[in-house]
């Protein structure tokens, strides 16, 4: 008889933070600049050259420890973790190994318990530290040398460990959606697993149900989508029971993830690990959190999710998909309050995000955080149709442009002459002339035919170009018919 | 007075007064260097030049009257491990023979700002790693009051030319005495302030947590002038300090009345040469008959300060010097393959005592030792610091010898390493415990060789150090004469 067996999965999630700067000098940490060119003598490893810590660095990371429950290191500290690798330039990286800035902490997800009903369970977070990331090696296989550009060298980032507390695929990606989440609420990063932000690594073993211990882990490294996160994860899980099945033993190993070739591969064994001689780093000083710096950080929590969702439910008068979608954006959140608080009704404000934005972020292959039109324009663009200033269609062709270069949809609407005809005697005019034009509609309209007079509302349309009220079209028809 | 038998402080004050010019001063200098350098060998670097070049502007100044402190126009030496911009920086190894650093160290540039000249680079041991400049890349420096023996280190360059009158004050660094051995060694003051007293940053690290920068000069209110100068609170340093109390020229008062002074029995025991113990006993005589409080006691735990030192400075230099790898900057061994490349590039850049403290220090880091070494260590070098606080609690200055013995004969040293490293018994536990201490000339042994007194103080309390030099200075130049 076939054995039946569990997953368990822990992750290990770095996420580059949203700061200005890096983590121990003034550079940017601005993406895309040519290569070397956010660097100085600090986060290119030079000699004599000195940390010193971003304190934003220390916020963020109470924030993110705060919002999963964590208890705070409020005496921490900086180790170098020693490897040689030349995209870490003094070949030790400052990461926390001894005292971590946050422990102890739990996320809860929603996921569904064996019996198959919905259920919340709380995953452990082991710890969350604060580290500096390394820059980035270019291979010229045409000049047959590998060059070194150091832009991200020294961006932060923290590092999320959970216990190993997931048995499934689905709750990994639940709980790296609840991540994300807390995280882009409070700010700390865009969370982009695409770009890098978010990164996460899975460890994974499995065992025989009811078993106590744990099977030998390995960790999955190089994956960049909830997509390629949950094939791995199946995939490995898939691997290591064959293993077990044939008698074999699982080796522990990291292993990289291929996301071509759907398959991952052996990088190294434990008996390759290497020693990384952690101390602490003596350039810097331990960092002290005072209870009043927490209990700051703590009251300048943004609203979180649930809370929103629930304020929403009562405040404003839209469906909880609505609300679903909207709130799983913190970005889109904002965006949608905003508009609101620019005199939009909230009902306008969720259809237009809930129906042309997707449309467009789908079309263009982006996410809520990259949406980048002001809530002022979309405020006015409602005016404009409520007014009746543009119709729908046109309204549509506005936002577009609105969605792709923020103009103002006022003034673009004026610009380009596409406000609706309302002068009574100018639409007057053209409807006759189409009536003139289209003696068998009119003969099948006066015939009974109801459907008949669509087709004269929209010749009228075309002739006008659009811009007119479709239904001040449909009356007048009427009238002269 | 011949210009070159001037100090610092003379020195600048006969320009200032315009009766010697900036460039008269450098004149003097190099006069001097051309007579003695060949011999001596104090400096890797000499950058005439540049110096003259320097001159000119300081002169201007000077002149505009916008350069009036203390050191205005003094011709001075820097070690070569502390950065200076444009000019060769090599920490006398050959894996940066060909470093030259685009920025300066903080101490430079406030020596600079404060109208000091830069002529050159002071020779030293490798790495500061030694304590009789003989394990130098590039050739040994030797005593300018006995060329048969060595001048001690690691500040052995700066030491021999402030001693030679190859420059009229120098900087040097000291992690385990390498300031105040060289200064009795070559009978010159030497300084080294509490930890955190003056910024790190560009000085190339050895023992990050115990290394610091301080001043060779040729008497004691160079000493404190310089200190005032350099002394103060660096952002770019998270280990410097914000002091309040930095005018350390204020405390070149000859008055030690009511002063009490602790002498170590500890300190007096075997291995102390019989002569230099008498020299030290008969500067405190000195101190006691002009009013000072003198008596004995028990330090305790003198001699775990040896092995402790070893642990900490070895295993902060393993990992300091990780960077120093070939991939940036300075020597790089023609190999193509990566780690094949680090291999060859550190064998051959990295002298033997160096690759000696690096393989001491990667031990005691290492997974499984790091408790029973580096972290018993830590804990001993608590013990130490408290048994100076008890010490404190009970005197203002605690006197004693700076070495066991006058200097060596060349290359006696290196033949037994343990030997050298005992030699740094009375001065490494200053370091550990991140106190003040000077050396001053307080006589000569039998073959005229100078012996040192060490005087420490308490954390912060630089001043007591200087006044207590200043007035034993003053009594054994009357006794003298």
């Amino acid at each position: 008889m076939a054995k039946e067996y569990e997953t368990v999965i822990g992750l290990e999630v770095h996420v580059e933070l949203a700061t200005k700067t890096k983590i121990f000098c003034g550079c940017s940490t601005q993406f895309g600049g040519a290569p070397n060119s956010h660097t100085c003598p600090v986060c290119t490893g030079m000699p004599g050259s000195l940390p010193v810590l971003n304190k934003q660095v220390v916020e963020y990371a109470v924030a993110v420890g705060l919002a999963a429950n964590c208890k705070i290191t409020q005496y921490c500290k900086f180790d170098r973790k020693n490897y040689f690798y030349p995209d870490n330039p003094q070949n030790y990286q400052i990461s926390q190994l001894y005292l971590p800035i946050c422990r102890d902490g739990y996320v809860e997800i929603e996921t569904t318990d064996e019996s198959g009903e919905a259920c919340s369970k709380k995953i452990g977070i082991h710890e969350i530290h604060m580290e500096e990331d390394a820059g980035k090696l270019i291979h010229d296989d045409w000049e047959g040398c590998a060059l070194v550009d150091y832009n991200r060298s020294g961006v932060p980032l923290i590092e999320i460990v959970s216990e190993p507390d997931m048995r499934s695929a689905d709750e990994v990606i639940a709980y790296l959606e609840k991540l994300r989440l807390l995280i882009q609420y409070l700010g700390a990063s865009d969370c982009k697993l695409q770009e890098g932000s978010m990164r996460a690594d899975v460890n994974l073993s499995v065992r025989e149900r009811g078993a106590r211990e744990f099977g030998t882990r390995t960790e999955m490294k190089n994956l960049n989508s909830f997509r390629s996160i949950a094939r791995a994860i199946e995939g490995e899980r898939q691997r290591q029971i064959d293993l077990l099945e044939s008698g074999e033993a699982v080796i522990q190993e990291t292993r990289r993830w291929d996301d071509a070739r759907e398959t991952s591969y052996a990088m190294r064994s434990k008996e390759d690990a290497q020693d990384y001689r952690y101390f602490p780093d003596p350039d810097l000083v331990p960092v002290y959190i005072d209870d009043a710096w927490i209990e700051r950080i703590r009251n300048s929590q943004p609203e979180f999710r649930e809370a929103k969702r629930k304020r929403y439910r009562e405040e404003y008068d839209i469906p909880d998909y609505d609300i679903e979608i909207i709130t799983g954006s913190k970005h889109m959140a904002d965006i949608f309050e905003a508009t609101i608080a620019c005199g939009a009704a909230p009902k306008k404000v969720s259809n237009w995000l809930m129906v042309e934005t997707l449309r467009l972020l789908k079309e263009r292959e982006e996410d809520p955080e990259d949406i980048a039109f002001s809530p002022e324009h979309l405020a006015k663009l409602i005016r404009l149709t409520e007014e009746k200033v543009i119709n729908s269609t046109v309204a549509k062709e506005v936002f577009e442009e609105m969605f792709r270069a923020d103009i103002d949809p006022e003034e673009y609407v004026t610009e380009k002459g596409l406000k609706m005809v309302s002068d009574d005697g100018a639409l007057r005019s053209v409807v006759e002339e189409v009536i003139a034009a289209n003696p068998q509609s009119v003969e099948d309209y006066r015939n009974g035919k109801e459907k008949a007079i669509g087709f004269l509302v929209g010749q009228t349309m075309k002739a006008m170009k659009g811009k007119a009220d479709p239904g001040t079209v449909n009356a007048l028809l009427k009238e002269l018919l | 007075m011949k210009i070159a038998d001037y100090t610092a402080v003379e020195l600048s004050e006969q320009i200032k007064q315009g009766r010697v010019t900036v460039k008269e001063a450098l004149d003097a200098v190099f006069e001097q260097i051309d007579c003695t350098e060949e011999a001596i060998h104090c400096y890797v670097t000499i950058d005439r030049e540049r110096a003259y070049r320097q001159a000119q502007e300081v002169q201007k100044k000077i002149d505009a009257g916008e350069l009036t402190g203390p050191l205005a126009g003094v011709p001075f030496a820097i070690k070569d491990n502390l950065c200076t911009e444009g000019m060769l920086t090599t920490c006398s190894s050959k894996i940066l023979e060909n470093f030259v650093p685009t920025y300066s160290a903080e101490a430079v540039k406030r020596l600079e700002a404060a109208g000091a000249v830069v002529i050159g680079k002071t020779n030293m041991d490798e790495f500061a790693m030694g304590s009789t400049t003989e394990t130098s890349y590039f050739g040994i420096t030797r005593n300018p009051r006995n060329t048969e023996h060595v001048p001690g280190g690691s500040s052995g360059g700066s030491a021999a030319a402030v001693a030679a009158g190859e420059c009229f004050a120098a900087l040097g660094s000291d992690t385990g005495g390498s300031i105040r051995q060289p200064a009795s060694y070559c009978g010159v003051v030497g300084m080294k302030p509490t930890y955190g007293t003056v910024s790190r940053y560009g000085l190339i690290a050895y023992g990050s947590s115990l290394d610091q920068i301080g001043p060779l000069t040729k008497d004691v209110r160079d000493c404190a002038a310089i200190l005032e100068v350099i002394a103060g609170e660096d952002k770019k340093d998270s280990t410097s300090m914000k002091r309040e109390d930095t005018n350390f020229t204020e405390a070149l008062v000859d008055d030690v009345k009511g002063m009490r002074i602790g002498i170590p029995r500890d300190y007096f025991g075997e291995g102390l040469d019989p002569e230099v113990k008498q020299a030290v006993l008969a500067a405190a005589k000195v101190l006691e008959e002009r009013g000072a409080l003198v008596e004995e006691f028990d330090l305790s735990l003198v001699e775990y300060a040896i092995p402790t030192y070893y642990t900490i400075a070895a295993a902060e230099a393993s990992s300091n010097l990780e960077r120093f790898d070939g991939v940036k900057y300075g020597y790089r061994a023609p190999v193509d393959d990566l780690h094949p490349m680090y291999k060859k590039t550190r064998s051959e850049g990295f002298g033997a005592e160096v690759k000696r403290r690096i393989m001491l220090g990667s031990f005691v880091l290492s997974s499984g030792y790091y408790d029973a070494y580096y972290l018993k260590a830590l804990r001993v070098k608590a013990l130490i610091k408290k048994a100076f606080d008890e010490a404190f609690a009970k005197y203002d200055v605690i006197l004693g010898p700076v070495a066991p013995t006058t200097a060596p004969r060349l290359g006696e040293s290196l033949a037994d390493p343990i030997k050298m490293y005992l030699g740094d018994i009375y001065t490494i536990s200053v370091n550990l415990a991140g106190l003040p201490g000077i050396s001053i000339p307080c006589g000569t042994d039998s073959k005229g060789l100078p012996i040192g007194l060490q005087l420490i103080g308490d954390c912060f309390r630089e001043k007591n150090l200087i006044r207590a030099a200043f007035t034993a200075e003053k009594a054994l130049q009357e006794e003298r004469r």
